[in-house]
């Protein structure tokens, strides 16, 4: 393999690991707090491409300037978290903390199901592009190849604010603490007073927000179709699992060697682009049951 | 002859004897019969708390085990194709199996499913050998040495997926019944008293994983040779949460959860996509989010309960017992 050809291999996975990493930490935040694993994430990836798709194209359209197309991504991806985020939460996630974790996969699941019929419904079965802000940010030259300065440079720039953000919201804001607290403990944060059940409902908003930002930051750089929120989910599910269930700075670790993984499987073995990243949880998980930085549980009596 | 053991000999009994009423449910209710194995199979699991989001692999790999030696074969003969799906799965159920006991719950069942996204990959990355996402064509086998016409070889899978189906229903209930099976349900109640008692728990998960393998793995050969083809589709982790959809919707409680679940799933979606075509994800989410928050017990567990009520409202039950509301 040529110096190029591993450029080319590494920025793409830089890339993809950036756009993982912003679902799977969705994820993964999601179930450090509430304790649900949510299946539904991958529709929200899904929708949040469409969402901001259909918002670039409308804005374009309209003859608005294509910068534009930035805004409506972030807009796209606030929109869905906030609407179908907020409304799962309140509506059907609060029925179902006490019950089996069995039952509460399920109720995801359930949802993941109706809105990828709904997708299908609403946007058809043909692929949709956008392209715009990928165009306009131009090209950057590295170490001799040349590469989208979108992928290169504002996708890890995004998930680097993202990731800094949301430790320093977790560590040093007093919101982040009572989202803590709820988290070691639920009856004793509601006993001096915090409300459990808003932190809840706002954690699963911004959780959901970061899987459809990750979806509307995806969708310049691919094609928009179905199954694409199935395939996700999957995969983020097998960067929080390697990292650790829960795990922030995990995540980013894994999505990172996933990502790259992957890339060089393009390059060196295509037929095994889709097996890396199972096959490296795999690995992971042998050796450390609980994920790369998850803590050993103490078996239930 | 207990009330339960008449009850099942009726139930076969007519189901036995629904292609001389219904010769066009033939095909239908064989696919019904089909699934509900791999229903019993995830029903099995769920007994010890556990869910797996992968056991589309076993069902997979039985298809493409009669897919793959039925080609080499020249059709082959479907007793054979049968065994040796049984045989496949389960050899895949204790190689997957030894790694996923280690784990519980969400690690369980997302691991399980991360597995199959392997072979689906594997199943339509290789397509020189698998067919790609086109799949495999599976021939009409020899029955036991006989060949059929189309129609009689209909009737011939008919009854044979209603005995399989009814023969590991049954045989599943003994081993649930079983020291073994007991043993099954005590890993969800208390894993640690198991350990205490002397048994391992691992082992203990590992016979019912590699059991639950088979059923699925004899499930999907089935339906295999029912629709004449495999595809890496059979392992998508969306036909493993059917199943696992399935034995919710029919009740986890019993071993007839499958059947019922799987009849009643099937008529959903054949009625659903026959009238609004686009749309019977859409109602399918709508019904199983109404059975886990209203009946989660499933259909089987609503009759139950509603049959319990009755009996203890009966007037001429010799102990006068208030109703349960």
């Amino acid at each position: 393999m040529s110096f190029d050809t591993l450029m080319l291999a590494v920025c793409d996975g830089i890339a993809y690991a950036s756009l993982v990493f912003l679902v799977a930490v969705g994820l993964t935040f999601i179930f450090g707090v509430l304790g649900v694993l949510n299946i539904a994430h991958g529709s929200f990836y899904a929708l949040g491409a469409y969402v901001a798709v259909s918002a670039g194209i409308a804005l374009t359209k309209a003859g608005f300037s294509p910068w534009l197309t930035f805004p409506a991504l972030f807009g796209a991806a606030l929109a869905v978290g906030i609407v179908l985020g907020g409304l799962m939460e309140k509506f059907l996630l609060q029925r179902i903390y006490d019950k089996e974790q069995v039952l509460q996969i399920l109720v995801t699941f359930a949802i993941f199901m109706m809105l990828e019929n709904v997708q299908r419904l609403v946007w058809g079965v043909q692929p949709y592009f956008m392209s715009e802000p990928l165009q306009l940010l131009g090209n950057v030259e590295l170490f001799g190849i040349s590469y989208t300065a979108y992928q290169t440079i504002f996708l890890p720039i995004l998930a680097v604010i993202v990731l800094v953000g949301l430790r320093t919201f977790l560590r040093h804001t007093s919101a982040g603490a009572q989202i803590l607290a709820v988290t070691e403990d639920r009856e004793a944060a509601s006993a001096i007073g915090i409300n459990a059940e808003r932190v809840y409902f706002l954690t699963f908003i911004v959780g959901a927000s970061l899987a459809a930002l990750g979806g509307a930051v995806a969708a310049p750089t691919t094609s928009l179709i179905p199954g694409m929120g199935a395939e996700m989910i999957v995969l983020s599910f097998a960067v929080a699992a390697t990292a650790g269930l829960g795990q922030i700075e995990g995540a980013a670790v894994a999505a990172l060697m996933i990502g790259l993984g992957r890339s060089l499987a393009v390059y060196v073995a295509p037929e095994f682009e889709v097996l890396v990243p199972y096959i490296l949880m795999v690995l992971v998980l042998i050796v450390r049951p609980s994920g790369l930085f998850g803590a050993p549980q103490l078996r239930k009596i | 002859m207990t009330a339960r053991s008449l009850f099942f000999l009726v139930v076969a009994a007519v189901l036995a004897a629904i292609p001389f009423f219904l010769p066009s449910a033939e095909t239908f209710l064989a696919i019904v019969y089909a699934k509900s194995l791999a229903v019993l199979g995830i029903i099995l699991l769920l007994q010890a708390g556990q869910v797996s989001f992968g056991h589309g692999m076993f069902f997979a790999t039985g298809a493409y085990t009669v897919a793959f030696l039925g080609r080499s074969l020249g059709g082959g003969d479907l007793g054979l194709l049968i065994v040796a799906s049984v045989v496949t799965s389960a050899l895949l159920g204790v190689v997957v199996g030894l790694f996923v006991v280690r784990y519980r719950y969400i690690f369980f069942g997302m691991l399980n499913l991360a597995f199959s996204m392997v072979l689906y990959s594997i199943l339509e990355k290789f397509f020189h050998l698998t067919g790609g996402s086109d799949g495999l064509r599976i021939l009409r086998p020899t029955v036991f040495g006989q060949s059929f016409e189309r129609a009689g070889f209909d009737g011939v899978l008919y009854y044979l997926t209603l005995a399989l189906a009814l023969a590991a229903a049954w045989l599943v209930w003994l081993y649930l019944k079983s020291p073994l099976g007991q043993a099954l349900k005590a890993i969800k109640t208390n894993e640690t008293r198991l350990e205490y008692i002397g048994l391992s728990a691992r082992t203990v998960l590992l016979v019912g994983y590699v059991i639950s393998a088979v059923l699925c793995g004899l499930g999907g050969a089935a339906l295999g040779v029912i629709q004449g083809i495999a595809t890496p589709e059979y392992t998508y982790w969306t036909r493993s949460s059917e199943f696992v959809f399935i034995a919710i919707l029919g009740g986890v409680g019993n071993v007839a959860g499958a059947l019922t679940g799987s009849l009643v799933y099937e008529a959903i979606r054949t009625y659903a996509a026959a009238f609004v075509a686009d749309s019977w994800q859409l109602i399918l989410g709508f019904v199983l989010l109404v059975i886990i928050l209203r009946a989660p017990t499933g259909i089987v567990g609503m009759v139950e309960t509603i049959a319990a009520r009755r009996r203890a409202a009966r007037p001429a039950h010799p102990v006068a017992t208030e109703p349960a509301e």
